[in-house]
Formats: C-alpha cells, sequence, structure tokens
C-alpha cells in the first residue's frame, strides 16, 4: 500500500498526463475520421501542456503576480515560466489545429468524405499510386 | 566597437519575417511584387549569412541576446561554425529555388502567387530561427514555424497533395510534441533552456533516467522530422507531390536542418560524455544502413520520378545519420568526426535540389510525372536532362561529383571505425544509385517512342526542341554544375576549416 502511494498518488499528475497522452495517441493511431485524428492530436498535446503546467505548481503557490503586498506578507506563488512556455505551445497547436482543419475541408471538398480509408480509396480510383 | 555583423543573427530572422508581411500586403495592390520581394530578401539573407560565416571563422562566435535580457533567462541567439555553415547552405538553396519558382508557380499556382510567397518567407523564418537560435524551446516554436508553412507549401497543389499533408501534418505534431516533452523533462531537472547553460548544469545528472528520457525523446521526435528509416512513412508523398521547389528545399534542407537540430541537442546540450554512456551512436548508424538499403530498394520500385527521388531522400538520410553515428569513432582529419555528415548536408542539398527542380521542369513543360513517358526527352530537352544527368551520376558516386566525396569519407571513416559491414553497405548502395537512376537515363535517352516511328528516328536531329524558360534552367544548372564544383573543393579540402572548428568545439578532434 505505501509503494502504491508512493508510486502512483503522490505523482497523479504525472499518471493523469501519461494517460490522457495514450487516449490522444490512440485517437490519432486507430480513427478513421480525420477530425477524429485531429481531437486525439489535441488531447495528446494538452497532455504535455498539463505536464508542463504541473511541474510549475508550488504548494500552496498563489498566481505569480507579484506586487507589494505579496512580498510583505511572504506568500509563496507558482513558477510562471512554465506558464509563459505553454502559452507559446498553444498558440503553437491551435495554428497546427486550424491548418489540420483547413486540409479536411479542403479534402471534404475534393473527395466528398472525411474518412481516411474511403480517401485513399478514392485516389488510388484516379490512378495515383500510394504504396 | 563591436562589428555590425553581431546583429545580422537576429535580422536574418526578422527580415524574413517582416518580409512575409510585407508581401502580403503589397501583394494586394500589385501580384508581381510578390517575387521580387521574396527575392530581395533572400539575397539579402544569403549575404548577410555570408557575411556571419565570416565574421564566426576570423573573429569568433556572436551571441546576441534578443532585448538586452542576460542569457539563462533571456533568449539569446548564437552563432557557431556549425549554425554558420548550414545557415548558408539553406539559404543558398532558398534562394536557388525563389529564382526558379517564378516561371514555375505562375504556371502551377497562379491564384495562390501572394500566399505562396507569404508561406514560403515564413519557411525561411522558420529554418534560419532553428539554426541560429541558442535556447532549446525557442527551436521547438521555430521547428513548429518550419513545419506549418510546409504542410501549407504541400497542400498548396490540392487533391492528393492534401493528404499527404495531413499524414505529415499529424506525423510532424506527434515529433513535435516529444520535443516538446524533451525540453520539459531537461527543465525538471535543471530549470534552465538555454542551450549552453544546459551543457553545464547537466553533467551531474548523467545517469539520471529523466535525463535519459529526455533524450530518446528528442531522438525520436527529431527522427520523424527528418524522416529517419522506421519513421520515414509521412516523406515520399509529401515530397512527391509539392510544387518542385518546395520539394527541392523539403528534401534538400527542412530535413536537413532537423539533423542540424539532432545533432546541436546531441553534442551542445548533452556533450561527447553523456553520448559515451549509452550506444546512441552505434544504433544510429545501423539505423542509418538499413535506411540506405531499405530506401535504395523502394525507389527501384517507384513508377513516378518524383516519388523515386523522395525514397532516395531516405536513403540519403541515411547516409547523413550513418557518418553522423561514426562520428564518436572515427578521428583522423579529413573523414572523421562530424565532416562526412556535415558534408552530405550541403552535397544533398546541391544534387536533391538539382534532381527536383528537373523534376519539375518535365511536370512544367509536358506533365509528366511517370518515368515511362520519359521517352525522348533528351532530345526534346537537351539541357535539362543534361542537368540531370550530371546530378545522377553525382548520386551515383562517380569522382570528382559530390556524391563520390561524401560516400570516399563515410568508407574512410567507417573502415577506421572498424565496421566494414559499413563499406559493403555503401558501395551496394551505389550500385542501388545506378540501377534506379540508369532506367530513368536510359528512358530519356535511349528507349524510342511509339510516336518516333523510323521516318523521324533517321532525322533525330531535327526533333523540335522545347526547352524551359531561361528563368527555370538557370538554377538547375547553378546546382549541377556545383554538384561537381563543390566536389573538387572538398576533395582540395578548401571549406574544411570550417568543419574542422566544429569538430573541435565539439571536443571531436581529439583521439577518445
Amino acid at each position: 500500500m505505501e509503494w502504491f502511494i508512493a508510486k502512483i498518488f503522490a505523482k497523479y499528475n504525472y499518471w493523469i498526463s501519461i494517460i490522457l497522452m495514450m487516449i490522444g495517441f490512440y485517437g490519432i493511431v486507430a480513427k478513421d475520421n480525420l477530425i477524429k485524428k485531429i481531437i486525439g492530436l489535441n488531447i495528446f498535446q494538452t497532455a504535455i501542456f498539463l505536464y508542463f503546467i504541473s511541474l510549475g505548481a508550488v504548494k500552496a503557490g498563489t498566481a505569480p503576480i507579484v506586487d507589494a503586498e505579496i512580498i510583505r506578507k511572504g506568500y509563496v506563488y507558482a513558477n510562471p515560466l512554465p506558464h509563459v512556455l505553454i502559452l507559446t505551445a498553444i498558440v503553437v497547436s491551435v495554428a497546427t489545429t486550424a491548418v489540420a482543419l483547413s486540409l479536411v475541408i479542403r479534402m471534404h471538398q475534393e473527395y466528398g468524405t472525411i474518412e481516411e480509408s474511403e480517401i485513399i480509396e478514392k485516389s488510388r480510383d484516379k490512378g495515383m499510386t500510394w504504396t | 566597437m563591436p562589428s555590425v555583423v553581431e546583429h545580422f543573427p537576429v535580422l536574418v530572422v526578422v527580415v524574413s519575417l517582416l518580409s512575409a508581411i510585407t508581401i502580403l500586403i503589397a501583394g494586394w495592390i500589385n501580384r508581381k511584387t510578390a517575387w521580387y520581394i521574396s527575392l530581395a530578401t533572400l539575397l539579402g539573407q544569403f549575404i548577410a549569412s555570408l557575411f556571419i560565416l565570416h565574421h564566426v571563422m576570423t573573429v569568433g562566435s556572436i551571441r546576441y541576446r534578443l532585448g538586452g535580457w542576460a542569457p539563462p533567462w533571456g533568449i539569446e541567439y548564437v552563432m557557431d561554425a556549425l549554425n554558420a555553415y548550414v545557415l548558408v547552405v539553406l539559404l543558398f538553396l532558398g534562394l536557388v529555388c525563389v529564382i526558379y519558382s517564378k516561371r514555375n508557380i505562375e504556371h502551377e499556382l497562379p491564384q495562390k502567387v501572394v500566399s505562396f510567397y507569404t508561406i514560403y518567407q515564413l519557411l525561411i523564418t522558420g529554418l534560419c530561427g532553428i539554426t541560429v537560435t541558442g535556447d532549446i524551446f525557442n527551436m521547438y516554436v521555430f521547428l513548429e514555424i518550419t513545419s506549418l508553412s510546409a504542410y501549407a507549401l504541400i497542400a498548396s497543389r490540392g487533391k492528393i497533395a492534401l493528404k499527404a499533408s495531413f499524414t505529415y501534418l499529424v506525423l510532424g505534431s506527434i515529433g513535435a510534441c516529444f520535443f516538446l516533452l524533451g525540453v520539459g523533462f531537461l527543465y525538471a531537472v535543471t530549470g534552465s533552456l538555454n542551450i549552453q547553460d544546459l551543457s553545464l548544469l547537466l553533467p551531474p545528472f548523467y545517469g539520471n533516467r529523466v535525463v535519459l528520457a529526455a533524450f530518446v525523446f528528442f531522438l525520436v521526435g527529431l527522427s520523424i522530422k527528418m524522416a529517419l528509416f522506421p519513421l520515414h512513412t509521412w516523406l515520399p508523398d509529401a515530397h512527391a507531390f509539392a510544387p518542385a521547389e518546395i520539394s527541392a528545399m523539403l528534401s534538400g534542407i527542412i530535413i536537413e536542418v532537423s539533423t542540424y537540430a539532432f545533432i546541436r541537442v546531441a553534442f551542445s546540450v548533452f556533450t561527447l560524455r553523456f553520448l559515451r554512456l549509452l550506444p546512441i551512436f552505434d544504433i544510429l548508424s545501423w539505423l542509418g544502413a538499413v535506411a540506405i538499403i531499405i530506401g535504395s530498394v523502394l525507389a527501384i520500385t517507384q513508377v513516378n520520378l518524383k516519388r523515386m527521388l523522395a525514397y532516395s531522400s531516405v536513403a540519403n538520410m541515411g547516409y547523413i545519420v550513418l557518418a553522423l553515428g561514426l562520428s564518436t569513432s572515427a578521428r583522423t582529419l579529413p573523414w572523421g568526426g562530424l565532416n562526412p555528415a556535415l558534408m552530405h548536408i550541403l552535397n544533398h542539398a546541391l544534387m536533391k535540389g538539382c534532381l527536383f527542380l528537373v523534376a519539375g521542369a518535365f511536370i512544367y513543360k509536358a506533365d509528366l510525372w511517370y518515368i515511362k513517358d520519359f521517352v525522348g526527352l533528351g532530345r526534346k530537352m537537351p539541357y535539362t536532362c543534361a542537368a540531370f544527368v550530371i546530378a545522377a551520376i553525382s548520386m551515383i558516386g562517380v569522382p570528382p561529383s559530390v556524391g563520390f566525396v561524401s560516400k570516399l569519407y563515410i568508407i574512410l571513416a567507417s573502415i577506421e571505425a572498424k565496421k566494414f559491414f559499413f563499406v559493403a553497405v555503401l558501395l551496394l548502395s551505389s550500385l542501388l544509385n545506378l540501377v534506379y537512376f540508369w532506367r530513368v537515363i536510359e528512358t530519356m535517352y535511349m528507349k524510342r517512342g511509339k510516336e518516333q516511328d523510323h521516318s523521324h528516328a533517321s532525322h533525330g536531329s531535327h526533333v523540335q526542341r522545347e526547352e524551359i524558360p531561361f528563368g527555370m534552367l538557370s538554377p538547375i544548372w547553378v546546382l549541377a554544375s556545383l554538384c561537381i564544383i563543390m566536389g573538387i573543393l572538398w576533395l582540395a579540402n578548401v571549406p574544411t576549416p570550417i568543419l574542422n572548428q566544429v569538430n573541435s568545439m565539439f571536443g571531436l578532434d581529439m583521439k577518445p
């Protein structure tokens, strides 16, 4: 039991981010629908963001907005650097999602479907070799 | 007084970014300005990169603090011999491709000229950013800028390219996420993101499992980006269905810059002492050897010229990774250390750039994709086909071309490392290269098509010439002639002082 607490409960933030990451990865690999693949990708990215944010957390720490009162009363505050990094990474992730969605829209116009297997089949019909 | 060159690293990135926005605005008013602005920017950047290289070689490395913030906290741009060299190579090919693109893009994407050049400049921004930065998180951001613009550029032709681009997007994003996770692990251990700072803070933690996991995440993430053999599946379609100049940039530069990112992470962040603890470089050299064979064999099976060249790129990444894997065991100059790997980055950019531009010329002129349709092209487009032959014999490795020099040095390095199996792999790969390039050359020059029956064949010299415009032919010939000229220069050891400086920087010039 002690081992269980030390390995699982004390580090639950890492476990959650790993589980989320695997859910996202499953979505990317197993789903045929392209939108679902994108959702899987987003879950995958969010898991990594969660890992970074939990790195910055400090026990009983407040938001890292430092003013005179916080310093005078000796409050502890969370490490703001991972927050800043993840703000940038979220922008990257939004841009990736936007590009991916626009590709899916164009594919839907082109092939009339967003199922990956059907798209591969239809492009094979048009004489383009895939393998 | 500090020289003005010390501001060039940041200017190379910022000017390119601003020119992307300028192209978009100026393109609203007049579409024709887009190409001129892009050309002027790239020319300026290329000249700036030459100044940087000269400064690095004569004065020493440049460190630029963005916004004046001191390094461990602020972002720092660092130029040393390694990234100055990569910067020159990438901007040179970028410049050549932009010259070529004028006629080709007007022909292929007439409605999208402005957006093409806008995204092209963003691509160059990202590539320059990866090379100049001295901050590992900044490198992640630039990797994603590069990849995002590459996805858009690949998709620009529509139809099947959309699917290729989507596959690349999913795999590339996973690769970037792994890189980000590696950054997170290193940050958790050291609390720093600056590359130089990390290399000083990491040594006490070398046995730590978090640090080992971080390295593996960097390796796998960047292997996806550089299309190392088992992770290359996105590459053939993406490279085959993009516009010609983007194929050339993808094959010649983008995967090479990812390799540069790996070299930077492996040698600058983790240093040589860490790499000796694990058999990473043995594994890499074996993966490289497998990539060479599988890439070449798959290239033989292709019927589409651009897909064949794309598989050949998988094989060529194998050369670079094999040379990288040997870099810690072979030490004798001029083939020791990172020399062959860095050499092949330039050589592959020249050869594959030239081949993809030629393949684009066939598509531009007659929409020819398949090798079997190339019958009689040797007469119709003599100059283009001659350039193809030069680049192809360079790939095969006929002296004194660049491909010969790369292969010679990798063979010498593997002999010094006492890995004779790799010598056999390289010789076999030359043979395989010969098989798939000879097939194309034979079709272009020797086979006679049905339409050229006997009456025509007897007056073969009267075939109507249909050459591509001069604006497209000159970049092809610049690259083709450089394939030979650079080969002679490498053999004469003219550019090797740059590479020697890289080796001494990473401690690779001393005997272990």
